[in-house]
């Protein structure tokens, strides 16, 4: 029996096709690759690539102008005052949700009573939609009939806080509506983490006579990492994301004070007629998630094949 | 698990039973009844004033409970307010937004549960990198996809009209772009990746005998999917549902892009109603309105505890 005597037996055995192995599966796939491919990429590119271009009411690939509407989206105003507001917002945020969100995990990991009542409570603005979130807060915060006049009638009389009117700190009405719908999320999350960690560390602490906040900083934080890392993740792409509860809340105003990133990429697009800096300004916030996403996707899966 | 393994000693066990009110204790609980407050302010205040008279709002004490209490807000929410020329409340939106939820929560979990099983079951050539990329794909910002998809909606419709005018000339124009079959669509491509995910580590969990027994049984890729894997999963398929119901929901987003004003959901409507500039601030109805738009997701959560904590925490902790 010779070589190719073996090759051609091989050749027998082998499956007609490698396409048609598992071909159920495949179909069944359809869907997934499809999305995968026309929408997450095909999009995203297509995109990208018309942010080059002179589009105005309608897309118009073969009017090729480089950078013109970068240029024109940065010389701005309302770009710029979106950005601000979005980095202002953003890095608030980001340390309060998770300070507050690790504070309020770490007395419920205290092994109190009613546990699961007050995590229900702290959780439930978190079902609720950023829509119904910032009309709560637009009516909380009203300047003539809320917290600031309940205040007032107190005492208080030269009590001024008035982030819906004052274009100074509009900002902020919206983070206090942002914190009080999100921190839950990232307390449940932190809870988590912290329930994962082994009894024994809290043992030997305990053992060693290291005071609680102490074990809670240089232990028990530096453990959770991995858990943090997520938390940011997740808090940095919701954060990018933020639109409805400005809509809701203060519509952008008052004037263009508390304009954001995704409303102004969906004004342009779908009111000014500008699709051009539409595309070019989604893309700056396509580009600002992969400055989050690549330094945490290089840790998280780079380090694994490393490892 | 640890206080689980502590009940099964005999006899007394743990540490020592420490004092009710040790000045530790009262920090905890002060603090936590503090926060708790805070959290539920919010919910109290649009109770209280969608209960209240305008006259008595004008007051100007929103944290009081109503003196005379009314449930003309809530009607005049549901039924007569008035957004644009239309005048007939948020029951609109309501059957809007259930019209919308309904074929959108199916159509997405159906797929994606196809989805997690082929990519946990049936591995192939290239699943993997499928999986990575939608994976990924859930951290693009919507604003990027938009467009495009509003393009293709119209495309789609119009590449449907024509193969129904070619074996029917009659065929009325087909839409998918401003119809809710659009934003079904939408729902559901916006909704795999999480699904999927949460799908894909359930069906990974389940022991790998099970699936080769029934192999060896002669059952195929949907016989396996019934008959062993939806059976047996139905845990995971509640917590896809109520990630979704809730999600859906709560979309703004989609829901004012790719539908017209007829087929608004319910968040926009409302959005449309309290922020509209015409006519005299009904604070009251307004806050009614809110309410009943919130009702749904509050009803789901009150409703399902621990499920709707673990969906959020499948969904967060892997992702």
């Amino acid at each position: 029996m010779s070589l190719s005597d073996a090759e051609q037996l091989n050749e027998v055995v082998k499956p007609p096709s490698k396409l048609f192995k598992n071909l159920t599966a495949k179909i069944a796939a359809i869907p997934m690759i499809l999305t995968a491919l026309v929408i997450f990429i095909g999009c995203t590119i297509w995109t990208i690539y018309h942010s080059f271009t002179k589009s105005r009411l309608l897309p118009s690939p073969d009017k090729w102008v480089g950078l013109d509407n970068y240029e024109r989206l940065w010389s701005e105003n309302r770009w710029i005052v979106s950005i601000e507001n979005l980095a202002i917002y953003g890095i608030c945020s980001l340390i309060l949700s998770l300070v507050i969100g690790f504070c309020l995990a770490a007395l419920l990991d205290r092994k109190i009573r009613f546990e699961n009542t007050i995590r229900t409570i702290i959780l439930y603005p978190f079902a609720l939609s950023f829509v119904v979130t910032g009309l709560v807060w637009q009516w909380i915060l009203n300047p003539e009939l809320g917290l600031q006049n309940v205040i007032r009638n107190l005492g208080f009389e030269n009590f001024t806080f008035d982030p819906i009117n004052n274009a100074e700190i509009v900002i902020f009405g919206i983070l206090i509506a942002g914190i009080w719908q999100g921190s839950g999320f990232v307390m449940v999350l932190l809870l988590a983490g912290m329930r994962g960690i082994d009894e024994d560390i809290w043992k030997a602490s305990r053992v060693e006579g290291i005071p609680t906040w102490k074990t809670y900083i240089f232990i028990v934080i530096p453990m959770m990492r991995p858990v943090f890392v997520t938390a940011l993740v997740i808090i940095s792409a919701g954060i990018i994301k933020v639109y409805d509860l400005v809509v809701a809340q203060t519509s952008g105003g008052p004037g263009i004070a508390s304009e954001v990133p995704a409303k102004y990429v969906i004004d342009k697009m779908f009111q000014s007629q500008n699709l051009g800096l539409g595309f070019a300004a989604s893309t700056m916030m396509l580009l600002s998630v992969l400055v989050v996403l690549i330094p945490w996707a290089y840790l998280e899966f780079g380090g694994k094949k490393n490892g | 698990m640890a206080d689980t393994t502590a009940t099964t000693f005999e006899g007394p066990s743990g540490p020592k039973p420490k004092r009710a009110f040790s000045s530790t204790n009262i920090i905890i609980y002060g603090t936590l009844f503090v926060v708790c407050l805070y959290y539920l302010l919010p919910l109290y205040v649009m109770i209280m004033t969608s209960l209240k008279g305008m006259p008595e709002i004008r007051l100007g004490n929103i944290f009081g409970p109503p003196v005379e209490m009314t449930f003309e807000p809530w009607v005049k929410a549901w039924a007569e307010a008035c957004t644009g020329i239309n005048c007939d409340g948020l029951s609109r939106g309501f059957s809007n937004s259930i019209w919308i939820l309904v074929p959108s929560v199916f159509l997405s979990i159906a797929i994606a549960s196809v989805n997690g099983y082929a990519l946990a079951n049936w591995k192939f050539k290239g699943s993997e990198v499928f999986f990575t990329i939608l994976i990924f794909g859930a951290f693009i910002p919507y604003q990027v996809m938009i467009y495009p998809i509003v393009i293709l909606l119209r495309e789609s419709g119009d590449g449907i009209t024509n193969v129904m005018q070619f074996f029917w000339e009659d065929a009325p124009r087909f839409r998918l772009m401003g119809s809710l079959w659009g934003l079904v669509i939408v729902h559901t491509i916006f909704g795999m990746p999480i699904l999927t995910l949460l799908f894909r580590n359930y069906f990974t969990s389940v022991p790998e005998d099970l699936f080769k027994a029934a192999r060896v049984d002669g059952a195929r890729f949907w016989g396996i999917y019934f008959r062993i894997m939806l059976p047996m999963s139905l845990p995971i398929f509640v917590v896809a549902m109520i990630l979704q119901v809730t999600g859906i929901w709560n979309d703004f987003l989609f829901g004012v892009i790719y539908t017209k004003p007829e087929t608004y959901p319910m968040t926009v409507q409302l959005n449309n109603i309290v922020n509209s500039v015409q006519g005299v601030k009904e604070y009251n109805v307004n806050m009614a309105a809110t309410l009943l738009t919130g009702l749904v997701p509050l009803i789901i959560y009150f409703a399902s505890g621990k499920l709707f904590v673990r969906g959020i925490a499948a969904g967060a902790v892997k992702g």
